[in-house]
């Protein structure tokens, strides 16, 4: 039992629980401390200062952050000791930081610059460190731009990458004024084991770390009258999105979103949530056949369970770090690699296009697909499939530069061919969802019913646990699926790297017997991707989420083989699902990666 | 009260220790409140120089409800002028591990570390031995406490508690927040105790000699004796055991070359007196009656006339600097700053008034700084730049 004590803060009396920190306690009370380091989604490091208060009757002053309140406790948060102090530390960091402002990529959304600017620090009294010291930027990661003269030292790149992902790419190394954020053995973050999840970018409250961006060259290319350049839009985007342009968190700006990208001058917008219905009749085909290939036929071969290759940062994640499992890979691409291969061969020769005049950039929540898009081997459209790949961040940046006010466009619909799609398709923007895409098709498929949950929401996959396990009991399936009569199909979600790392640990220890597993590289799935808007948190990541299901839960059609453009394309196209021609266009094979 | 005093010398640390293994016996006989009484009543405090009450510390770990507890000996010696602990460790060993092991036997531990200072390598064969010697005799007497050694690799910071905790869990030696305190999350997240070699030598008297002949010496607030490090401008440079509570005039008149400008109190994280307060200041731990008072960890450098205080400082700082382990934003940023800064104000480019900014940025250092280190580069700072200003600018 927790009991509850009380504390006053600037002489407002407060009842909290023990335990409680005095950063929690004053928000509870309506006391605003400004924090630098401190990230909801991470341990408290208490390193910065920023958010020192003073206790009265001690002689230092403390960490509100890092300081749980004793009961009787008097706080101050604004006396004078405590604003000089903190006036002191911001300028101690702007000393020490390349404060470049307004060529800053960060410039508006800078954590420091809003400090500074709080606290009204007009002089520059200590002696400039910035200039002084040999700074590098690191911009050979096609991903992620490392500015280390931008750096605050706070080091939730670190905690990120250490907690929530489980990757250690970034550490810290060093000491004293040489101190610094860095890779293992200083090398490029292309050359060390980053899964260029972008999280580290999402965390920094500065622009110390950011995405590569690709803004001028989109621009070019739209302006480029030669070019026909084609746009796919993400799951996630559209739940996100609206919060770098005015809207509330969890809005769903889908039709707002294609107004403004054929403002912005696209010659076709399509969305990758039609070639996420694609993966599903894909990857659900493939699932299908493993299965049989190891119940029924006994294939060694063939490796059980099946894990999911949507994600990116997962992909390289487990090149990396288990390296001997990459059979257990689906070898279905990405969604977006897919619409990249198609948009260069299917959408070309039915709108008669030259492949070579195709410029194909899609608006992704990820960083790691800016990677992905660069990899040698997705070139089966016999172009590079996928040209551009911009952030949520990035679109919004375009939207503002074109002076579009985005709050008053008129919703519009994406253009035909690759445009459709249903709620299985959107739900993949959300940790859980391509499981629960692929059981409302493989079910269909194997039984001919729909799968047994209300409403098609198979809830047991849902919601922010960080592994999540459900089991389907296949009964009276079709005739040609008898073998799996019977059968207790065991799924597994696992999201944040640290997860999925833990789920594969348990599969190595041959602890666990799941089928078919679903991994997503960040916190929460897509919609807490690391391109999508700043600041995250758990909360707001639930908000994403539940717009995610909203939106699906309003669509029409909410099962992938329901999709009439998916029909077509197998019959004007591909044939059938792991057709030769899916094979050369829609699958990949895998790298085996290093650690160090 | 302190000015009178006279200056004495005391043998106990490196007297004979042949008799280890009858104090060992004798000690574990006894019931931990026994030992533990015995050293509160003894009024030791912690030799490291923070001075943190030994009694108490021990009390507060021997309270704490855990199967798995520590005995850690901080060997890091890294305040610099401090060169004492190796000289115990070379020249006693036996009495530093049987204090490690009457510690784990009043707080319930098992497994006691040495946390030896890096530039300290050479120190480890002898230390072997005496070890394997000891445990050997544990196990004789069917005690069952276990003694490793920890190599740091270097970093002044690793001296500071919890930072060395960090270090020997693998981790970067970093300071953590606290509370919680080492007594109830120290190694490993197990209750610990941490104590600075000489605080272990001298629990072994208290032990062997009981309480009265440590509380004797020494004045109030300071009891006992401790060991000072002399180096400097000095003739005789050296290890010397002194009662506490000596003045610093008697002991420049001892140790000093006839022409001492200032004392360094403390090491580069102490205070600087000059010749003017020598009379008035007293070596041991702050109370309330003692008037100007330095704790130390046993660090006495004494400068003549022919040094320039400048450089002291300059030099001070830039140990610092480098030393910081650079996570907190006052002491990363702040070193820098205070180093970069008077090197301007030498140089001309910032006026004197600058000299005040820089002390008020001390001032915050002491307040906000995540730990002692960055908390105590201010008493060198302030104590030189107020008591020779003129030397900073001219």
């Amino acid at each position: 039992m927790t009991k509850n004590i009380k504390i006053t803060i600037n002489g407002v009396s407060v009842e909290i629980e023990e335990g409680t920190t005095i950063l929690d306690a004053a928000r509870k009370a309506g006391v605003i401390i400004p924090t630098l380091c401190y990230h909801k989604d991470l341990c408290v490091a208490g390193n910065c200062r920023v958010c020192i208060t003073e206790i009265v009757g001690q002689k230092r002053l403390t960490a509100a952050c890092a300081t749980p309140c004793e009961d009787g406790m008097e706080v101050l948060t604004n006396s004078l000791k405590v604003r000089n102090s903190r006036k002191h530390i911001v300028e101690l960091l702007l000393s020490e930081h390349n404060a470049d402002c307004t060529r800053c990529y960060k410039n508006g959304n800078c954590e420091l610059q809003h400090l500074a600017s709080e606290y009204k620090i007009m002089t520059q009294d200590f002696i400039r460190l910035a200039p002084m010291k040999k700074y590098t930027i690191d911009m050979f990661s096609p991903s992620i731009v490392k500015d280390d003269s931008k750096c605050v030292r706070c080091q939730r790149c670190v905690r990120t990458c250490v907690e929530l992902q489980g990757v250690n790419a970034l550490t810290v190394a060093h000491k004293g004024d040489q101190m610094k954020i860095t890779t293992f053995f200083e090398k490029l973050i292309s050359d060390v084991v980053c899964t260029t999840c972008g999280q580290c970018i999402n965390h920094c409250p500065t622009g110390a770390l950011v995405e590569k961006n690709y803004i001028e060259e989109v621009w070019d290319a739209i302006a480029d009258t030669t070019k026909h350049v084609v746009v796919q839009t993400a799951p996630a985007v559209r739940v996100g999105l609206g919060e770098e342009l005015g809207f509330e968190t969890g809005t769903r700006v889908t039709g707002k979103m294609v107004a403004a990208l054929k403002r912005l001058g696209f010659d076709a917008v399509m969305d990758t949530d039609f070639t996420a219905d694609l993966t599903i009749m894909e990857e659900g085909t493939e699932l299908l056949t493993r299965l049989k290939k190891v119940l029924v036929d006994h294939d060694p071969e063939v490796k059980l369970p099946m894990a999911t290759s949507c994600s990116p940062g997962w992909i390289k994640y487990i090149e990396h770090m288990f390296p001997d499992y990459l059979e257990h890979l689906s070898t279905c691409k990405s969604p977006q690699q897919m619409f990249g291969a198609l948009a260069k061969t299917y959408y070309a020769k039915a709108r008669n296009l030259d492949p070579e005049t195709i410029v194909s950039v899609s608006i992704m929540p990820c960083t790691a697909k800016k990677f992905e898009a660069n990899r040698p081997e997705m070139h089966d459209s016999g172009y590079r499939d996928v040209d551009y790949v911009l952030t949520t961040r990035e679109l919004a940046i375009m939207i503002k530069q074109a002076g579009i006010d985005f709050m008053k466009l008129e919703d519009m619909h994406y253009d035909r061919l690759m445009g459709e799609s249903t709620g299985a398709g959107v739900i993949f923007g959300a940790t859980g969802g391509v499981m629960e895409a692929a059981l409302r098709t493989a079910y269909e498929l194997v039984t001919g019913r729909e799968v047994p949950f209300e409403n098609l929401n198979i809830i047991p996959v849902r919601g922010m646990e960080g592994v999540k396990e459900a089991t389907v009991k296949i009964e009276n399936p079709l005739k040609e699926w008898a073998f799996l009569d019977g059968v207790e199909l065991k799924c597994a979600v696992a999201h944040g790297l640290v997860n999925a790392g833990k789920v594969m640990e348990s599969i190595r220890k041959g602890e666990a017997n799941y089928h078919f597993i679903e991994f997503m590289a960040c916190p929460g799935g897509c919609l807490g991707g690391g391109g999508q808007p700043i600041p995250t948190s758990p909360e707001i990541r639930q908000k994403r989420a539940e717009a995610i299901y909203a939106e699906d839960a309003g669509m029409p059609l909410r099962k992938s083989h329901q999709n009439q453009e998916i029909i077509k394309i197998y019959k004007d196209f591909l044939d059938h699902p792991l057709s030769e021609k899916s094979h050369h266009l829609l699958h990949t094979h895998y790298t085996a990666r290093e650690r160090f | 009260m302190t000015t009178n005093y006279q200056l004495r010398r005391v043998d106990f640390i490196f007297k004979n220790e042949n008799d280890w293994e009858e104090v060992l016996s004798k000690s574990i006989s006894r019931t931990p409140q026994e030992l533990i009484n015995e050293l509160i009543s003894s009024e030791l405090k912690g030799r490291g120089g923070a001075g943190f009450p030994t009694g108490l510390k021990w009390k507060l770990s021997s309270e704490a409800v855990d199967d798995i507890k520590y005995v850690i000996c901080n060997a890091d010696e890294g305040e610099p002028g401090t060169f004492k602990d190796r000289e115990i460790l070379s020249r006693v060993p036996f009495k530093v591990l049987t204090a490690m092991a009457v510690c784990g036997h009043v707080i319930g531990a098992k497994e006691g570390y040495i946390y030896l200072r890096g530039e300290y390598f050479f120190l480890q064969p002898e230390l072997k031995k005496a070890i394997s010697e000891f445990e050997y005799f544990c196990k004789e007497i069917n005690l069952d406490f276990k003694i490793r050694i920890f190599m740091g690799s270097g970093a002044y910071i690793c001296g500071e508690e919890t930072a060395l905790f960090e270090s020997m869990e693998g981790k970067r030696g970093e300071p953590r927040n606290k509370p919680p305190y080492p007594s109830s999350y120290g190694y490993m997240g197990k209750p610990t105790v941490i104590n600075n070699v000489e605080t272990l030598a001298h629990t072994f008297t208290i032990f062997k000699y009981g309480a009265k002949r440590f509380y004797d010496l020494g004045v109030q607030y300071s009891r006992g004796s401790k060991l000072f490090s002399v180096s400097g401008d000095t003739p005789k440079p050296g290890i010397y055991e002194l009662e506490l509570g000596m003045s610093l005039a008697d002991f420049v008149d001892e140790f000093g070359d006839g022409d001492t400008k200032a004392v360094q109190v403390g090491g580069a994280s102490g205070f600087l007196v000059p010749r003017k307060r020598f009379g008035e200041t007293a070596i041991g731990f702050q109370g309330k009656l003692t008037g100007i008072s330095l704790p130390t960890g046993g660090s006495m450098m004494l400068f003549n006339s022919s040094r320039s205080m400048f450089n002291v400082l300059d030099n001070y700082l830039e140990f610092f600097r480098e030393e910081s382990c650079g996570q907190c934003t006052p002491c990363r940023v702040g070193c820098q700053q205070l180093l970069k800064g008077i090197k301007a104000v030498k140089r001309g480019e910032k006026n004197a008034h600058y000299l005040d900014k820089l002390l008020r940025l001390t001032e915050t250092m002491q307040l906000t700084a995540k730990c002692g280190l960055g908390q105590s580069v201010a008493n060198s700072f302030s104590s030189i730049v107020e008591n020779f200003r003129e030397e900073m600018i001219y």
